[in-house]
């Protein structure tokens, strides 16, 4: 029975091995790719860019306000944009994943909040933790035993 | 593993049979507290840049929901400065009880509100408000206020703790979050209170006070309504009260059979659930309508807001956990199995908060050498650049935090569904769902 269930364990435990951290197929070659984006008190429009992992990413920044920035999570880049200016910033896409960016230039109120999304490919992350969550079930489930309560009944 | 008794432990009880270490910190937080009143009402109007928004929304959160809850359980509560002032006045007294009785009248809260149910309104009012609270000094500074004079008005009307028991916004999520705390205290022995003269530990004595959270020690079989005042420590004259480390979640072991707690759990979890999508979604909308207090945009906010978290999650849990039972078989039910989401909600507003806080946490450099937004650069740090930190492990954080507060909610889930005869399959399949939505948010 204990042989058994160490068994189920290590098979539970490398399954979970293989959903976090098996490399996703590689979808496309990669473009240089150039977004218009719309910063005004406190959204980004469009609020998500979807890239293909190896695109050169061009993004034009409008501020149609205050003055606004625009700060990509994980790439640490950013640009600036005066009211009324435009300003680009250009950088390869060359880590896959969602990204959020954020304003970078206090411009009021819910400027820490004011905050899009990249997406570079697909989103993998987001998919590996929809598979350990289902997976740490089943092995929650699997292993329920009538004793498993830590603490005797009231 | 069993409980290890820290109280045994001579610098321990020492320091806690002792007023002074805790009146320092005490002394400390009020003036933290005062400080950050007035620097929300003179300082910059600009709230990542003024001391009562970087210090309350991300330092003092950070500890709170990322170390204090999880770990200390109602360990804030036993530093909180909101009830002292009021206390000092009700007592009469800073330190030792003094000879005099107190002259305020000292009133019984009334019995038909002797339950949480204020606090989930209280917590559901500055929800509401968020957006505004979280990002306008002023606003806090009120808030702050409020709360303080809050707590000395009632303090001087009603005996002991009243704001801290019955009304604290933040207080009731403290105590529903403190039964998976790995501490706790309770006493050593029964019999020694059953025969225990005048039970000082809950009338109080010349050595101290009776609890002013309203609790007889004897009776303590969870953390929910304890503040770890350790007043009863210094009362009892039978040294029979202990501090004790203990396994995670052992509270969880004996389900809520309240709706009241119940409904405290989902306040909780679906407020986790629409903070992540309001504040770090790239919904702008969504924003602009939490944000515009009054307008149509926020009424409707506001509406879903209470709809989700008072109609739409309890229902469908409800659904899952008795569809087709009486009334009264439902609500015990709906109880019990509410228990399981106490560790789901707690990862919830850790995975929510890391992300917030290491997001701001630089600001708190800035505001720590320019507090009031006035040019000052007192440590040095006024000028430091804004840098997200640690943005390649909040993901994988997140996650871990999540999945893992789904298999702790999971077990719970486990327990409880033995203990009341039912199936756990629907809460957990609840649980999954409420997570994947939050992943998807987060993620």
């Amino acid at each position: 029975m204990q042989k058994k269930r160490l068994a189920y364990w290590l098979l539970i435990a490398l399954a979970a091995l293989v959903v976090a951290f098996v490399p996703f197929p590689a979808v496309s070659s990669a473009a240089s790719r150039t977004f218009k984006i719309d910063a005004n008190q406190f959204a980004y429009t469009p609020s998500t860019l979807r890239v293909n992992p190896g695109d050169t990413v061009t993004i034009r920044l409008i501020s149609t306000d205050v003055v606004h920035g625009l700060y990509v999570d994980g790439y640490d880049v950013s640009v600036e944009a005066d009211p009324g200016q435009t300003a680009a910033l250009t950088f390869v896409a060359d880590k896959p994943g969602s990204f959020r960016f954020r304003c970078n230039v206090t411009c009021g109120a819910l400027h820490p909040f004011m905050i899009g999304k990249l997406n570079v490919g697909v989103n993998a992350w987001l998919y590996r933790s929809f598979g350990l969550a289902v997976m740490g079930l089943m092995a929650v489930i699997a292993f329920q035993t009538p004793n498993q309560a830590q603490f005797p009944a009231s | 593993m069993n409980r290890i008794e820290l109280t045994r432990l001579p610098a321990i009880q020492l320091g806690l049979q002792s007023r002074y270490p805790q009146l320092a910190v005490f002394v400390l937080m009020l003036a933290g507290y005062i400080f950050a009143i007035l620097a929300g009402l003179i300082g910059t109007p600009v709230g990542n840049q003024n001391f009562s928004i970087v210090f309350v929304w991300i330092a003092w959160w950070a500890v709170l929901i990322l170390f204090a809850v999880p770990l200390l359980g109602r360990g804030w509560c036993a530093v909180c400065p909101i009830p002292l002032p009021g206390e000092w006045l009700q007592r009469g007294a800073v330190l030792n009880p003094p000879d005099k009785k107190s002259k305020w009248s000292n009133l019984r809260w009334p019995k038909a509100l002797r339950n949480i149910w204020l606090q989930n309104l209280s917590f559901l009012l500055l929800a509401l408000f968020s957006s505004l609270l979280l990002t306008t000094p002023n606003v806090t500074a009120v808030v702050l206020a409020g709360m303080l004079f809050s707590a000395i008005g009632l303090s001087l009307v009603f005996e002991r703790r009243t704001f801290c028991r019955y009304l604290c916004p933040v207080g009731g999520f403290i105590g529903l979050y403190s039964q998976a705390a790995p501490i706790e205290l309770r006493i050593k022995d029964k019999q020694i209170c059953i025969t225990c003269e005048g039970k000082p530990c809950y009338n109080g004595s010349a050595n101290g006070y009776g609890c002013p959270w309203d609790v007889y020690p004897a009776g303590l079989t969870k953390n929910t309504y304890c503040g770890l005042c350790m007043e009863c420590v210094r009362t009892c004259p039978h040294d029979n009260i202990a501090v004790n480390l203990r396994p995670f979640a052992m509270d969880l072991a004996r389900p809520s059979a309240k709706l009241d707690e119940a409904f405290k759990a989902f306040v909780m979890l679906g407020s986790a659930m629409i903070y992540a999508a309001v504040l770090l979604g790239p919904w702008g909308r969504l924003k602009d309508a939490a944000y515009h207090v009054g307008t149509r945009a926020w009424l409707v906010y506001v509406l879903v807001f209470i709809a989700i978290i008072f109609i739409v999650m309890p229902a469908v849990f409800a659904l899952c956990v008795s569809p087709f039972e009486n009334l009264s078989s439902l609500k015990k039910r709906f109880a019990a199995a509410s228990t399981s989401l106490i560790p789901l909600g707690l990862m919830f507003w850790v995975a929510f908060s890391l992300s917030f806080v290491l997001t701001n946490a630089t600001y708190v450099l800035t505001s720590i050498s320019d507090p009031l937004g006035l040019g000052w650069n007192l440590f040095g740090t006024a000028n430091t650049t804004w840098q997200p930190l640690l943005t390649s492990v909040l993901a994988p954080a997140q996650t871990l935090a999540l999945v893992g507060g789904l298999i702790w909610s999971a077990r719970t889930a486990q327990d409880v569904s033995r203990r009341r005869s039912m199936s756990s399959i629907p809460v957990i399949a609840f649980c999954l769902a409420t997570t994947l939505i939050m992943l998807w948010l987060l993620l």
